[in-house]
């Protein structure tokens, strides 16, 4: 906030500024909502998170519509990256995109790629966010629409929450939508 | 560069706090630096992460980011979170004497 006074003109006709500058205030908390569960759509929300615990801000995360994928035991392990639809690979004609296994060849070359770079896979990311205290929400509604039962998630996760539930834990954060 | 005096001693520091020269550090200016960061004191676990921290930027020519140290150090994830409640990510290397790490994880 900048607070900026304008003092009467003086008599060289000059007039004087006096400025109070208030400092950024730093981040104090981020809520993320993770609502893509493509593997390339997946790694954002979650570096975006753990990257705030490392800083010492309040992180939580809201899983919602195909983000649930990545906190779902049965297919947290198997995200693909899209071939086909994908803007991020301009240089893949869709009729290539869209023969088999081209989603396993990308996905692949993906996942050795953030091995790489030390970037753990999807499932030890989640438990490394648990670690790190970031809080871990599954969308009620989206539950409901995928017919998900709490027991089929990751025991990482923290509470299963409804949209109003979210903006009530979010008191105070920066919203990231994924 | 700012200069402070860390255990009676004058170490220059970046504008964020990081030692400039990393052989400039000492245990003193470890305890110093934590102190000034909102750690009282020292255990061995925190020793144990610096001493990690330290040597694995000797050999790598970086510091180590949070998973390398919570994999090879003997102090998982959740102590490190523990150790360094204001955030680990910048303040494990900070009291290392070692620059702001540039990975994301």
């Amino acid at each position: 906030m900048t607070t900026t006074t304008l003092d009467e003109p003086t008599t060289s006709g000059q007039s004087t500024v006096a400025e109070t500058v208030q400092e950024p205030q730093p981040i104090q908390r981020v809520s993320i909502i993770c609502s893509k569960g493509s593997l390339d759509m997946a790694y954002p929300g979650l570096v975006m998170a753990n990257g705030a615990r490392m800083m010492g801000i309040e992180a939580m995360v809201f899983f919602t519509f195909w983000g649930l994928d990545m906190i779902t035991e049965d297919k947290v392990d198997h995200l693909h990256v899209a071939t086909v639809g994908n803007p991020a690979l301009p240089m893949m004609p869709t009729m290539i995109g869209g023969l088999p296994g081209m989603e396993a060849v990308a996905s692949k070359m993906m996942k050795k790629q953030m091995e790489d770079l030390e970037i753990p896979p999807v499932r030890e990311f989640i438990e490394m966010l648990s670690d790190a205290g970031a809080e871990l929400y599954a969308c009620r509604m989206a539950m409901d629409m995928f017919k998900l039962e709490r027991e089929e998630l990751l025991p990482q996760v923290d509470e299963v929450l409804t949209v109003m539930d979210f903006y009530e834990k979010s008191a105070g954060s920066q919203i990231i939508f994924i | 560069m700012p200069v402070v005096e860390y255990a009676g001693s004058s170490i220059e520091v970046n504008d964020e706090g990081f030692l400039v020269d990393s052989s400039q550090w000492t245990p003193e200016v470890a305890e110093a630096i934590a102190t000034g960061n909102g750690i009282d004191e020292l255990n061995d676990q925190h020793w144990k992460v610096i001493t990690f921290c330290r040597e694995d930027a000797a050999k790598q020519g970086t510091p180590p980011g949070l998973r390398r140290i919570s994999k090879n150090s003997g102090v998982n994830m959740k102590e490190l979170y523990q150790l360094f409640p204001k955030g680990p990510g910048k303040l494990a290397a900070m009291v290392s004497g070692l620059p702001k790490p540039q990975g994301c994880i």
